[in-house]
């Protein structure tokens, strides 16, 4: 292996080193970079009046994401959903760490498949309610493969 | 004195657990993820692991048994793995003020003093990693770390446990009847040829080796042998390392999915790497001083002509220019490359890195240049972060990426690319 020790000065390294040096710099003269240190900008003119009331900027991250470790965005594909203003094509986020309570909308996994609906708690047992009048409510049968993946916490739809 | 009570949490089949996150329809179908290119087995869900199919084994000899048993196999995923490990090591770093990340899908916390039910605690831990990504994982607390290991394996290997162990609940009685039945070979630092030179001295189970006397062991062995037969006694030898310490050294290194001889096919592949591994050098707010580039042919084909070489190329200044590092990578690939051989893989390394803050002013430095690099890297990451990677790339990165890794079954990248979000029905 041939290794070129960075704290050697062997001929070998100062010959690559010059051909880095040409490399990197290929216009440049000595003199031209030594000239260089005269444009740094020097700050000059007075102090602005906003200084002392500058804050943080608005995050959206912040806004949306209350626990980030168990937040996901996801997909949304199909008309489904747009009684709730969920549209396909909008970009859902999704938190695992909350309770799915009655009413909220949930990405829940139906045989193998993620889905987006409301999810309602009634005597009958649980039930899938769409928003669009041409899909029916779709009770869980138990023989079904059904949980909660995470609960819908916000919608980002492009205007 | 309190007892000294350190944690072990380990994910469950991580890769294949990953997968099930975004994957519902792999639940209890057997899974396994392969290594780079495709090569080996190196994680398997539950189901593959009773049809008894071994960890590491090449995946074109298990091409039968996979048919036979509908075995799903995924090319390893590993922009998904590392942010889903981000997540769980964020979530655990909430149980303890002291935590050592020690793998992808391990880590030790330390839970002295902290007074509650250490068992229960860890159920806890178990619950909020499910609900909060879906992974499960197992927990092993024991008075040094080697022992958590070895309880963790026991959490593991038992269901009546059920995912958690503590050694510090057990009786000294109860514990050395648990180690007479596990194997000496699963004791962390003890491997393949130790296990084989104990096995002659008669020395079989953990419970044999944990009362092997020192002194009788250090003749045959090293110290750090003594030490982890003092760890089983119970006896804290290896303290958390807490701080990650920021990396001194940043390697990429694949080996390609064809063996290629042609220089522009190495060139091509030496700086996805290096731009690669400017990309990691910026996110740790680094500059590297070196950069090393080396070639190899494969060694196990025997009957070709092998070759491997490497230099070190110096850098003019420490940088994170991805163009000054792939510039010197491409010098050094010119001056190694020898034709005629048929090379399996490339390697990237920078060294010698410093933070970006610590970088010695010159009388030479360029201001004006170093302001438009460091203005020009950001952009580009920006980009690349926003638009999906490699969006915008150096040109001689090329397009036709032919000697690239084989991934031919990969999933998407769901939390780290736009263009790559998990789908959600929303139809009947």
């Amino acid at each position: 292996m041939t290794s070129l020790s960075p704290n050697l000065s062997s001929p070998a390294r100062r010959a690559a080193h010059s051909a880095l040096l040409s490399l990197t710099h290929p216009n440049k003269s000595m003199f031209e970079r030594q000239r260089a240190l005269l444009r740094k900008a020097v700050p000059a003119g007075f102090p602005s009046p906003a200084d002392d009331y500058v804050e943080r900027r608005l995050s959206l991250d912040e806004h949306l994401i209350q626990h980030k470790e168990s937040t996901f965005f996801m997909r949304v594909a199909g008309h489904s959903m747009r009684g709730l203003g969920i549209f396909d094509g909008d970009l859902l986020v999704v938190d695992r760490s909350v309770p799915a309570t009655h009413g909220c909308v949930v990405v829940a996994v139906v045989d193998g498949e993620f889905t987006v609906k409301q999810l309602l708690y009634t005597a009958q047992g649980k039930v899938l309610r769409a928003a669009h009048p041409d899909y029916p409510e779709m009770a869980v049968k138990p023989e079904q493969e059904f949980s909660v993946w995470g609960v819908v916490q916000w919608n980002v739809h492009r205007v | 004195m309190t007892q000294r009570a350190i944690a072990l949490v380990d994910c469950n089949n991580f890769y294949v657990s990953c997968e099930r996150v975004f994957q519902p329809g792999l639940e209890g179908k057997p899974v396994v993820v392969l290594s780079n290119n495709d090569g080996c087995v190196v994680s398997r869900s539950p189901e593959v692991k009773d049809l008894g199919m071994k960890m590491a084994v090449p995946w074109y000899q298990m091409k039968d048994m996979a048919q036979r048993h509908g075995i799903i196999a995924l090319s390893s995923n590993y922009s998904l793995y590392a942010d889903l490990s981000n997540r769980v090591m964020s979530l655990l770093a909430q149980f303890s003020p002291s935590q050592e990340v020690y793998s992808i899908d391990e880590s030790f916390l330390d839970l002295t003093g902290i007074a509650v039910d250490h068992a229960q605690y860890a159920q806890r831990m178990r619950e909020t990693i499910r609900r909060c990504l879906g992974i499960p994982v197992c927990v092993g607390i024991a008075p040094s770390k080697t022992l958590a290991k070895l309880a963790n394996h026991v959490a593991k290997k038992n269901a009546p446990f059920g995912g958690v162990c503590d050694f510090n609940a057990l009786t000294e009685k109860e514990l050395d009847g648990l180690f007479a039945t596990i194997d000496v070979g699963e004791v962390w630092g003890v491997g393949r040829r130790t296990t084989d030179k104990l096995n002659e001295m008669k020395i079989q189970s953990v419970l044999d080796l944990k009362r092997t006397p020192a002194k009788y062991l250090r003749v045959k062995f090293s110290v750090v042998l003594e030490r982890i037969v003092a760890e089983l006694n119970g006896v804290a030898c290896l303290e958390l390392d807490d701080v990650a310490p920021a990396k001194q050294q940043i390697i990429c290194s694949r080996s390609f999915g064809t063996l290629t001889s042609r220089l522009p096919d190495l060139e091509q592949a030496v700086i996805a790497y290096a731009t690669r591994a400017a990309e990691k050098l910026r996110q740790q707010h680094s500059l590297a001083g070196g950069i090393q580039v080396s070639i190899r042919t494969n060694p196990h084909k025997e009957r070709d002509s092998q070759y491997q070489q490497a230099m070190l190329m110096p850098l003019p200044e420490p940088t994170a220019d991805t163009r000054l590092l792939c510039h010197a990578a491409l010098h050094g690939l010119r001056q190694i490359y020898r034709a005629g051989y048929a090379y399996q893989k490339a390697s990237v390394t920078l060294t010698e890195i410093i933070p970006a803050s610590a970088k010695p002013q010159t009388l030479f430095d360029d201001v004006e240049t170093q302001q438009k690099s460091h203005a020009l890297m950001q952009t580009l990451d920006r980009i690349n972060r926003s638009m999906g990677s490699g969006t915008i790339k150096l040109l001689g990165e090329g397009m036709d990426t032919s000697w690239a890794m084989r991934r031919g079954n990969m999933s998407k990248r769901y939390t780290t690319e736009w263009a790559e979000l998990a789908v959600c029905h929303a139809d009947p």
